[in-house]
């Protein structure tokens, strides 16, 4: 069993209520973080090792130690709970299980930079969590938690949530600024980072609501507590979204370190219905693909991740057994990728539409022999071309479906149809 | 006259009383009034179900817009619906986990049982169908939308049951 952090009450139907949030421990944070100096919260949370949940892993206190201190404007948090990146349902559980855990965060960051207003970006589709998070918004008011002279601490805080239309791009924090300043979401080129020109030219943190929910822990029980969990790089524990072909897809916690496969098999009862484990994808449809080979033989943290050519990304894992279709799998997520480009930079927009053609047409049997090596062919002109990373994001998986799986395109290509169509559907015929 | 009529209904749009307080609620919310734009376009949903042109030069009067500016944002996010949709709005994952658990069988299932293809609505303006990507439920796949409620590990017999209960 995993240490549990962020899931500890996710087995408490009625953990989003204050008054029991306060009696599982709840807030308990504020009163130790009043009393420290905003600067020493910023080096305990350095020190933690906390990297950033929503996909790019980057250290939570460095990206705070950007914000400058001698400004006069005021400073912003945006809390990106957009939740789109393919596979990933996590920070829904921490807004509907455990909204005051998210905000107790957001109040402890807060306060860290000098922060008096934050917005917390939640995707259109989830009203259910943005209910529950509201409710809890307006009960951490009513208690003095969130508004002027919080607990009488002298600090003010005030939250705001603000409600998306359906964009994967307002995901990407300088998209996500444009949209809550009230425009397409189409990102800005870095630099000027966030921390020094964001939100309404303000200076700005853009955190996932998963790295905030860790900041309570890491104020009561030391950096030291949370350090002492992981590996040496990957501190702490993470939350993974399953899904796929398992027998138990879910939300599970685990503190990194352990190996990736055996995880995957103790969390959720393996591959579903006894079938062979065909590859992993490790961190979200942007991550490229691990084969089961590799699956089993890498270890749970960014490092050994990254060194086996992957990601960890957003802790989506999507697990497919010897009945699903790498080709299909490229069809449907270069359709994603064409689809979600704000259109601003020409590589992308015509790239990403490229690959989900040639990708299309290999699925329908009407792919052509060079299709393949067209495929990998095009993805270097998608990558580190453009003003944000959703180009890398086709391209990286992109390149390693065919590269792993080349045999199945080939087979598609053969045959002119799809060998595996509707074989993985039969669960849902009854 | 039936045309006219439905013109001149949209032509004298304004918010409700409640979404009139709302919307002066929303603009203490932000420093600027443009930030204001998509909570003011989404109560406008909420009040008339899709945004017509009438009702984006309202908006963009009452936030002190060009109305050009307004229209580019609603046509950007695909939850503002520039049509009509039906009285349940199937909205049905086609991304990743979605697709390894079958929603294909779910879509072709649906468009077969209502006779329409994604992107159209039944005769009678019951039912419209709309593929969309990943929801953020890959847990429970497949996953569709009907209106804002999510309904999760579908089956074909739990769809026909969903839609036999709208
Ligand atoms: C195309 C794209 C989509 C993204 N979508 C999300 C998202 O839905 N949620 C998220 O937290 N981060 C997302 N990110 C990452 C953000 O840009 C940013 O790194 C993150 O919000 C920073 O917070 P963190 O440091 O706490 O992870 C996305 C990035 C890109 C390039
Ligand atoms: S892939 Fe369908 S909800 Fe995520």
């Amino acid at each position: 069993m995993s240490k549990k952090i962020l899931s500890e009450n996710f087995d408490n139907p009625d953990a989003y209520k204050l008054a029991v949030y306060e009696k599982l421990g709840g807030y308990r944070s504020l009163e130790k973080l009043f009393k420290t100096d905003p600067a020493s919260v910023i080096e305990d949370v350095k020190n933690s090792g906390l990297r950033g949940r929503g996909g790019a892993g980057f250290s939570a206190g460095m990206k705070w130690g950007f914000v400058p201190k001698d400004t006069d404007k005021p400073k912003y948090l945006c809390v990106n709970a957009d939740e789109g990146e393919p596979g990933t349902f996590k920070d829904r559980k921490i807004m509907v299980q455990d909204p005051h855990k998210l905000i107790e965060g957001i109040i402890i960051c807060s306060y860290a930079v000098g922060i008096g207003t934050a917005y917390i970006y939640v995707r259109g589709e989830y009203v259910t969590p943005i209910n529950r998070l509201q409710g809890a918004i307006d009960e951490a008011y009513a208690s003095g938690y969130l508004g002027k002279n919080i607990r009488g601490s002298g600090f003010d805080l005030d939250v705001f949530i603000h409600r998306g239309a359906g964009a994967y791009i307002c995901g990407e924090e300088t998209g996500l600024i444009e949209s809550i300043e009230g425009k397409k979401g189409q990102p800005r080129p870095k630099p000027p980072f966030p921390a020094v020109i964001g939100l309404f030219n303000c200076p700005t943190v853009v955190n996932n609501v998963e790295t905030l929910s860790n900041l309570p822990f890491i104020i009561n029980e030391g950096w030291e507590a949370y350090a002492s969990l992981g590996t040496e790089k990957s501190k702490g524990t993470m939350l993974f979204s399953i899904s796929g072909m398992v027998e138990r897809p879910g939300v599970y916690e685990q503190e990194f370190g352990v190996n990736l496969w055996e995880f995957i098999e103790n969390a959720t009862g393996g591959v579903k219905g006894g079938r062979k484990l065909k590859g992993v994808v490790p961190g979200g449809s942007s991550s490229p693909i691990l084969t089961a080979e590799e699956a089993r033989n890498t270890i749970l943290d960014y490092e050994s991740i990254a060194a086996a050519g992957s990601m960890l990304g957003s802790g989506a894992i999507m697990v497919f057994s010897e009945d699903n279709c790498i080709v299909k799998a490229l069809q449907v997520i270069s359709r994603f990728y064409a689809h979600e480009s704000c259109g601003q930079c020409p590589p992308c927009r015509e790239g990403t539409y490229w690959i989900a053609r040639v990708a299309e047409r290999m699925e329908e049997g009407e792919g052509n022999p060079g299709d393949p090596d067209l495929i990998l062919d095009v993805c270097p002109h998608l990558m580190g071309m453009t003003v944000c990373v959703l180009a890398d994001a086709l391209a990286m998986p992109a390149k390693s479906y065919v590269e792993k799986f080349r045999d199945e395109f080939d087979q598609h290509i053969k045959e002119k149809r799809c060998p595996y169509a509707s074989s993985a559907a039969s669960s849902v015929m009854g | 006259m039936k045309d006219e009529t439905q013109k001149q209904t949209q032509k004298n749009f304004a918010f409700n009383d409640e979404n009139e307080k709302k919307f002066r609620e929303t603009l203490n919310m932000y420093p600027t009034n443009m930030a204001a734009l998509l909570p003011t376009l989404w109560l406008a949903m909420d009040q008339n179900g899709y945004l017509t042109d009438e009702i984006l030069e309202y908006v963009a009067g009452r936030l002190e817009l060009s109305p050009v500016h307004v229209y580019a944002v609603a046509e950007f996010y695909t939850m503002f619906l520039r049509n009509p949709p039906g009285r349940y709005h199937l909205q049905l994952c086609r991304n990743l986990s979605c697709t390894l658990c079958g929603s294909e069988e779910i879509l072709a299932h649906l468009a077969d049982r209502f006779d329409i293809l994604p992107g159209e609505t039944t005769e009678d303006g019951i039912f419209s169908l709309e593929l969309v990507e990943c929801l953020g439920s890959c847990g429970t796949a497949p996953v569709m939308r009907v209106n804002d409620r999510y309904c999760e590990n579908l089956t074909l017999a739990k769809v026909d049951k969903i839609i036999e209960g709208c």
